[in-house]
């Protein structure tokens, strides 16, 4: 592996993001466009942490998003919790569900897992549709916003101020960010690439084939309930959508168009689609044919992704 | 009391057939090729849609000739140009490609058509109920059933009794093999592919009968047919046939005691099968492992 | 092998090529959204793709064409108004959200408008009422948004679905019977027009004797129906709309339920009976508004332009469009500044103009709730009548002074910033 280059690819990222509210407005962005790149960013690494390094296509990625963003939604509107404890509630209960159901699917692979996985997203959406009552059904849930922090000697104003949330998202999205790369160079995340790259063999060295996919697939989904409460979060508002395969589809599209290979590739990925879905939208009422179009062109022409374009013939 | 289950259970028959009618076309091309094709939906809405213009000039039932014919012409078209390049590949990719395609097809019929839902006339003998007591059994419905029933019988009848049918069965099991002993395979993934996207445009065409004629006509169908596959058992014909009417009466009990759980229940029993025995009712142990 | 290579290499040459070439497209224009600095902006942020494509396009119409009458009659204060539109997609409240934040403080509109989803319009409403922006609302109903929730910067055109069931009650129970059974969409829309006609109707002696919560986008309502018949009512009311209560209407008809029932609801739109084929063009209904009114002022030539522009005739929610934007303008000239607590203050009890009003009873905007209060419109629908278009025969047109409630009762308390 090149050691050289991807550090600058990190410094490079990582200036562009903490300047980000700066420079966005010049070139006819804004600070929320900024926020939801970096939420969509997370959910995207995440979706990859089991897809690019793992190996293994999850469809359903959207139902612990979602499963994250009403907890938090639901822990501020009817507990009254501070953020960061309605967070908390809402990534723990994502993973919690994410642990049962990685259980019952992780024997299955390939094109069966990736269903099941669809259809099990379409149940938690179901779920919050129908119950009205707590999770406002269609309507989605209102009525509440995000709190401002309480730190050592002030409050950080997320609630009125975007630039301050753009920068508490950005700093859970480092910590996230931290971690997994931590995970993936460590002995876990190397036994995760085997797996990928030969899973017969790995299953002949001895190593857990099935464990590993589980934790694996756990590790993924608490990430990406953590994009998914800040996605509440930024919104002061959750909805069914929220929960959609669309959204699982969208996250993959992202993962696949930066280049599933590469550590940031997911978050160029999800630059680019949300920038572009925004702009396109702006100028014709058929950015949805845009955005069709840009499915079939990246996978017909781009499968590596933006960042495997840039590194000539290199397999990680 | 028992009236009313009786009702619901044969409505739930017939809705139930309908949805065997679309899974079977997702079915089918799953089976051979390994494709899931999310934008089975815009098929759907193709073929409607272009029986809605077919209409005025060559009347209802030339129209329920010709859109699923015209369908399947796109589909192959589809799936020469982006979907064979795919084959053998990651079938991520694949997956992604019909995803995109879902989102264009429904962007070019409300380009074309326009988003206002559009007036789709069938028949008016078809549409009056057969009696006063059994109204809900219309005869449009009973045609769609007999439709379902004659395209399910001939569709088994190609599949075991032509050339055609049996390699696209030992097709399923083992490509590679019907590859070597001189098959065709490209060709044969072609037919089946067209084959599938003929049901899809015959289903778009009865469902716009139904339903009202909008661009959304598709989205909203294709889960059922989903948990219609995972219910019956992925690889099995019949475990689909069996999984949509399966799915169509329980859902249609279920409106008897619970009406707001009618649409609930068919992923609850996709749950319990995946719970119970994942292969599906009548899938084969290691299918599409 | 090596004839793969060669040319899988000439494709990266030609991909990279082409990626710079669109990289340069999408930077280029970025920089030509910085619009004309003295011109008035109107942000309408709506549904344009979706299940609610069709009501929002026709709403977008409506405020085209109010921006066009505008300018000819020389702006807002002497300036030019733009109009930005953008897609809030028809049920993802994140992008309604963006799209209302990008509007706000990337393009900086004066008026924000939007959404046909009463769920996006209370979220928009809240983005709006944190930065301060005037928001009109022209068609989300949900009685939250001039009731529970009201802002003072959010106003909205459409009726509240309590005035809706209030004046298609009476002719309910006076023509068709007391007995009724409820198709309900199962959303907040849904909910509080159920519970609103269900006080209207036992107001007058009228009983709920069954009924069915409908997922939104239900296909086959056959089993919903199958109950609804073995209630034996004397009415079936259809709450769902747009696509639902095509489905629904049309499987209904063909069951022949119109032989042993009436049929009816309350709101209904063109729109919906447009998609319908002709002969389940039927039942009972209240529209808010429709174009053939012979013998009201103005309304003849609102028809024309708008049948120039589109082919079709103006739905009621054309006219929503409309009037949502005209009231911007008005707002602006009456408070005679472009500030929005200025202009909400301007428009407590403001009266529309007869040529934007477009209907027999006068249009006003209520005191205390912003909420407009103009006629209602109850009658049949025909599968076609003077022209191929009149697919509503009106029989009664209410005021809606008389059904709109006192304000106690919408439960919105305002208040003011300092």
């Amino acid at each position: 592996m090149n050691a050289r280059a991807p550090r600058a690819l990190d410094l490079a990222v990582v200036a562009a993001l903490l300047t980000a509210p700066f420079w966005m407005a010049a070139i006819g962005g804004y600070t929320e466009l900024a926020s939801r790149i970096v939420v969509m960013g997370l959910a995207a690494m995440a979706l990859n942490f089991l897809l690019g390094f793992t190996g293994v296509l999850s469809f359903g990625h959207a139902a612990y998003f979602g499963l994250g963003a009403y907890g938090v939604a639901m822990a501020i509107k009817y507990l009254g919790l501070g953020t960061l404890p309605a967070m908390a509630l809402g990534i723990v209960g994502a993973t919690i569900a994410a642990a049962l159901i990685g259980a019952l699917i992780v024997r299955r692979r390939g094109v069966y897992f990736a269903m099941v996985t669809i259809a099990f997203g379409q149940v938690f959406y179901f779920v919050a549709f129908r119950w009205n009552s707590v999770t406002g059904g269609d309507d989605g849930l209102t009525g509440w916003h995000r709190v401002p922090i309480p730190l050592a000697a002030t409050t950080l104003d997320i609630f009125g101020d975007d630039k301050a949330f753009y920068y508490f998202a950005l700093a859970v999205f480092g910590i996230c960010v931290a971690l997994m790369a931590l995970l993936l160079n460590s002995p876990f995340g190397r036994t995760l690439i085997a797996i990928r790259e030969n899973e017969r063999r790995a299953r002949f060295l001895g190593v857990p084939i099935e464990f590993h996919i589980w934790l694996s697939f756990v590790v993924s989904c608490l990430f990406v309930s953590v994009a998914g409460a800040l996605y509440a979060l930024l919104n002061n508002f959750t909805d069914p959508r929220a929960l959609r395969f669309d959204l699982s589809g969208n996250l993959v599209i992202m993962a696949v168009l930066g280049g599933m290979r590469s550590f940031w590739g997911p978050l160029i990925g999800a630059a680019i689609f949300v920038a572009l879905q925004d702009y396109v939208s702006s100028h014709t009422e058929n950015w949805m044919s845009v955005i069709g179009v840009m499915f079939v062109l990246v996978v017909r022409f781009f499968p590596r992704g933006i960042l495997g374009l840039t590194r000539r013939g290199a397999s990680a | 009391m028992t009236q009313l289950i009786l009702f619901n259970l044969f409505n739930g028959l017939i809705v139930g057939a309908f949805y065997a009618l679309m899974a079977l076309g997702l079915s089918l091309i799953l089976n051979l090729s390994g494709v899931i094709n999310f934008a089975h939906g815009g098929f759907l809405a193709l073929g409607a849609y272009l029986a809605y213009s077919l209409i005025p000039t060559i009347g209802f039932w030339g129209a329920l000739i010709v859109a699923p014919l015209l369908t399947a012409a796109v589909g192959l078209v589809v799936e020469r140009v982006l979907i064979r390049p795919l084959y053998g590949g990651d079938p991520l990719y694949s997956l992604l490609l019909t995803f995109g395609l879902a989102y264009i097809f429904e962007d070019m019929t409300r380009f074309v058509w326009g988003a206002q839902a559009l007036p789709f006339q069938v028949p008016g003998w078809l549409t009056t109920p057969l009696s006063p007591r059994f109204f809900f059994l219309t005869g449009y419905r009973l045609f769609m059933v007999v439709l379902v029933a004659v395209a399910v019988g001939a569709l088994f009848a190609i599949l075991n009794h032509t050339r055609l049918g049996i390699r696209i069965r030992a097709g399923t099991r083992d490509l590679e093999t019907v590859g070597t002993l001189g098959v065709n395979t490209r060709w044969l993934r072609s037919l089946n592919f067209g084959l599938g996207i003929y049901i899809a445009g015959l289903a778009g065409v009865l469902a716009a009968g139904l339903l009202g004629l909008s661009p959304t006509i598709g989205a909203s169908l294709i889960m059922p047919s989903f948990v219609a596959i995972i219910v019956g058992g992925l690889g099995s014909l019949l475990g689909t046939l069996l999984g949509g009417l399966l799915i169509g009466v329980a859902s249609g009990l279920t409106a008897v005691f619970l009406p707001s759980a009618s649409e609930a229940v068919i992923y609850v029993m996709m749950g319990l099968v995946l719970l119970v025995r994942p292969r599906g009712l009548l899938g084969e142990e290691g299918r599409l492992h | 092998m090596t004839q793969k290579l060669s040319s899988y290499i000439g494709r990266r040459k030609l991909l990279q090529g082409g990626a710079a070439l669109a990289a340069a497209q999408m930077a280029g224009p970025f920089v030509i959204r910085a619009r004309a600095a003295d011109s008035v902006k109107f942000g309408l942020d709506n549904p344009l793709t979706g299940t609610y494509a069709a009501p929002g396009k026709n709403e977008l119409i409506g405020c085209q064409l109010a921006v066009e009458e505008i300018n000819a009659k020389g702006g807002i204060l002497g300036r030019p108004v733009e109009l930005i539109s953008e897609d809030s997609t028809s049920g993802d409240a994140g992008t309604a959200v963006q799209k209302a934040r990008k509007l706000i403080e990337g393009d900086k509109v004066d008026f924000l408008m939007g959404n046909v989803n009463s769920a996006l319009a209370l979220a928009m409403a809240q983005v709006s009422n944190e930065k301060g922006v005037l928001h009109i609302v022209p068609g989300g109903h949900t009685d939250a948004i001039t009731g529970a929730s009201c802002h003072w910067n959010v106003f909205r055109v459409c009726n509240t679905t309590q005035m809706e069931a209030n004046a298609v009650a009476a002719s309910l129970i006076k023509d068709y019977g007391k007995k009724f059974y409820y198709i309900t969409p199962d959303y907040a829309f849904g909910h509080t027009l159920e519970a609103g006609m269900i006080k209207a109707t036992t107001a007058l002696g009228g009983t709920r004797v069954g009924g069915d919560l409908t997922p939104l986008g239900t296909a086959d309502f056959s089993a919903t129906l199958i109950n609804a018949q073995s209630a034996n009512p004397d009415v079936i009311v259809f709450l769902t709309q747009g696509d639902d209560m095509v489905n629904a209407l049309k499987q209904a008809v063909q069951f022949g339920l119109q032989d042993k029932f009436h049929l009816a609801g309350a709101q209904q739109e063109m729109e919906a009976l447009e998609g319908l084929p002709p002969e389940a063009r039927i039942g009972a209904w209240v529209m808010e508004w429709y174009w053939n009114q012979p013998g009201v002022a103005h309304v003849a030539e609102f028809v024309d332009t708008v049948k120039k522009k589109t082919g079709r005739p103006p739905t009621a929610r054309t006219w929503f469009g409309y009037v949502s934007a005209w009231t911007c303008a008005l707002g602006a000239a009456k408070a005679n500044s472009l500030k929005a607590v200025d202009i909400a203050k301007a428009l407590q009890g403001f009266q529309l103009p007869a040529e934007i009003a477009l209907g027999p009873n006068p249009a006003i905007y209520r005191a205390g709730q912003n909420q407009l209060i103009a006629s209602l419109f109850v009658g049949a629908a025909q599968a076609r009548g003077s022209a191929e278009d009149d697919l509503f025969k009106v029989t009664k047109v209410v005021n809606g002074a008389d059904v709109a409630g006192s304000l106690e009762e919408t439960g919105c308390k305002m208040t003011w910033p300092a």
